[in-house]
């Protein structure tokens, strides 16, 4: 009996090391806790509310009914992961995507505003450290300023650039590029600081007996030696630029993008389409890290820094 | 460069050359203090040496002793605070603009972004040389120290003695008159080490270049030298000159001879009196 039983518990062992050795089994471990936690969470938050009406209509429930009912709301309190996949398939692929309710078009809307910041932002990031790293008295002057730009709440900040920049005749992409800007140029800048000074003494000494000018050795050493700080805060960056985007849209008003789609759904209670626009900008956010990802391990492994 | 008014006097300073042979390395009454928060530091005392082209000379000291020092003042990289210092006739700020030295670190130093092959075309690039003999001049130099076939890896792909022949290539190829050398084989193995003495002295025979070359290694401060300067710590300064006459086509068999064992002694006894200053 056990000799028959051994080989067949053996390949099991054997494939649930093999699956847990690399990626995919410890992901699907996670991601099936959460949508456990999940469901539970939703069954315990919307329960009060649904006895509440089981009651007030004066219906007869079981348990189990209870359980159905909690993930079946219209409004719940926590959506249950299918309502909001349901709802992400009907916004997203049935939806035509020219239509004000479809989630691509929004999303589209953020995205292009939150890409146009980024890139302002990555260069305007890049040009404030090498202009610390260069100058001294940038240097002294300018990191505080860069510094405290960040203490600021952004949520603040946004609804005055808007109006601002609305009073000037600048609406629509801009003003939420800027704002994504603002947030994004941060990263890049403490980042590039550290990358464009990480070359060690010994290789700024070879370039002194080359007789070096700054450029060359900006572009022959500081540049190159940068490049792996420059796609981490490129990373960071990517992610917050969508942040500052959405943001930009919460004050407004908007009429579309992202942060109008969570707007209207605070408005009228509608918290699937809450939800459903959350998670879409996370797996937007998700696609940006890892375009940049991609793109560093390319221009990396070139440079025979791959690893 | 603040002159000193009256040449010092020391021991040190060799017989004056013939006339024939330029000299590359030129020093009088050099001294440097480095000012730090615990006071200052005497890196360098009264320093008076001379190297003629085509010499091999070694530096060799206790570590402190200031011998890196000197060689980063022979290179400005460092800035003397007292005494007299030329480099091929000029100030070593002109000969470096003049690109008139390569420096071989202690550590290769090679861009970890660059193959090889373009590591070493790194100061050609500076200096403004077309691509075509660029290349032609790397091959020849990469051939020169034996890495002919490693031009497409990068330096991660290379053991350390190769990485650190890589970087005397870089330092050879536009061609400098004079090599400094700050200890470029101490993080090597004495296996590699030997081997790589062999081939540095064959280059030195081949190329006729002036090497100055900082060690604390007797053996090979002995077996590679044709001057070797012995140095003292604390304040840095230089308490013999040993020349030697070896052959120039010498081998690593001339470590076993009495006349090696002989420099190797005298070289042991300057470094012991320096040491007696410390006590």
């Amino acid at each position: 009996m056990t000799t028959e039983a051994l080989p067949v518990v053996a390949v099991r062992r054997r494939t649930f090391g093999r699956l847990m050795a690399g990626q995919t089994g410890p992901v699907l471990v996670v991601v099936t806790a959460i949508i456990v936690l999940w469901y539970a969470g939703a069954i315990w938050l919307n329960t009060p509310w649904q006895i509440d009406l089981f009651e007030r209509g004066g219906v007869e429930w079981s348990n189990a009914d209870l359980v159905r009912a909690t993930l079946a709301q219209d409004r719940p309190l926590l959506p249950a992961p299918h309502q909001i996949v349901a709802e992400m398939r009907k916004t997203i692929i049935d939806t035509p995507i020219t239509s004000k309710r479809s989630l691509v078009f929004h999303s589209w809307v953020t995205l292009s505003s939150s890409v146009l910041g980024f890139a302002i932002g990555a260069v305007l990031g890049i040009l404030l450290a090498v202009g610390i790293v260069h100058v001294r008295s940038l240097d002294k002057s300018l990191m505080p300023w860069v510094i405290s730009s960040q203490t600021v709440p952004i949520l603040a900040v946004a609804p005055m650039v808007i109006v601002v920049l609305a009073a000037i005749g600048v609406r629509g992409l801009v003003p939420k590029a800027i704002i994504s800007t603002y947030l994004c140029f941060f990263p890049v800048t403490i980042g590039m600081v550290k990358g464009l000074r990480s070359p060690d003494p010994l290789q700024m000494d070879l370039m002194r007996t080359y007789n070096a000018n700054r450029w060359q050795t900006f572009w022959k050493l500081r540049w190159p030696s940068s490049m792996p700080f420059l796609f981490t805060s490129l990373k960071v960056a990517v992610a917050i630029s969508l942040v500052g985007a959405i943001v930009g849209e919460l004050p407004t008003g908007a009429s579309a993008g992202l942060g109008a789609r969570l707007l209207a759904g605070s408005y009228y209670g509608q918290t699937i389409q809450i939800w459903s626009a959350l998670i879409t900008a996370a797996i937007l956010a998700a696609l940006l890290v890892t375009l940049v990802a991609a793109i560093e391990r390319v221009t990396l492994r070139r440079m025979g820094m791959g690893v | 460069m603040t002159a000193v008014p009256v040449p010092p006097v020391s021991l040190a300073t060799p017989a004056p050359a013939p006339e024939s042979r330029r000299r590359v390395v030129d020093t009088r009454g050099l001294s440097l203090t480095f000012q730090t928060a615990d006071g200052p530091v005497y890196a360098l005392s009264d320093v008076d040496i001379a190297i003629e082209q085509g010499e091999f000379v070694s530096f060799i000291g206790p570590s402190g002793c200031g011998k890196t020092t000197l060689l980063r003042v022979i290179a400005d990289l460092e800035q003397p605070t007292g005494g007299d210092i030329q480099v091929n006739g000029v100030s070593p700020r002109e000969a470096r603009l003049g690109r008139a030295y390569g420096y071989v670190f202690q550590a290769a130093g090679l861009y970890p972004w660059r193959t090889i092959e373009r590591n070493v075309a790194l100061p050609l690039e500076i200096m403004g040389v077309p691509a075509t003999e660029r290349r032609e001049r790397v091959r020849q130099h990469l051939d020169l120290v034996g890495l002919g076939g490693f031009e497409k890896k990068f330096p991660w792909q290379l053991s350390g003695g190769m990485q650190q022949r890589a970087s005397i290539a870089r330092a050879l190829c536009f061609d400098p008159e004079l090599l400094l050398m700050d200890e470029p084989f101490g993080a090597l193995d004495e296996i590699v080490r030997d081997h790589l003495n062999e081939q540095l002295l064959r280059l030195w025979d081949k190329t006729g270049k002036t090497v100055v070359f900082v060690t604390h290694s007797i053996p090979e401060a002995v077996f590679l030298s044709t001057k070797i300067v012995v140095m003292s710590p604390r304040p840095g300064k230089i308490i013999d000159v040993i020349p030697t006459d070896f052959d120039r086509d010498r081998t690593l068999d001339i470590r076993e001879t009495p006349g090696f064992l002989e420099v190797a002694h005298r070289v042991r006894q300057g470094l012991r009196a320096g040491h007696s200053y410390d006590d």
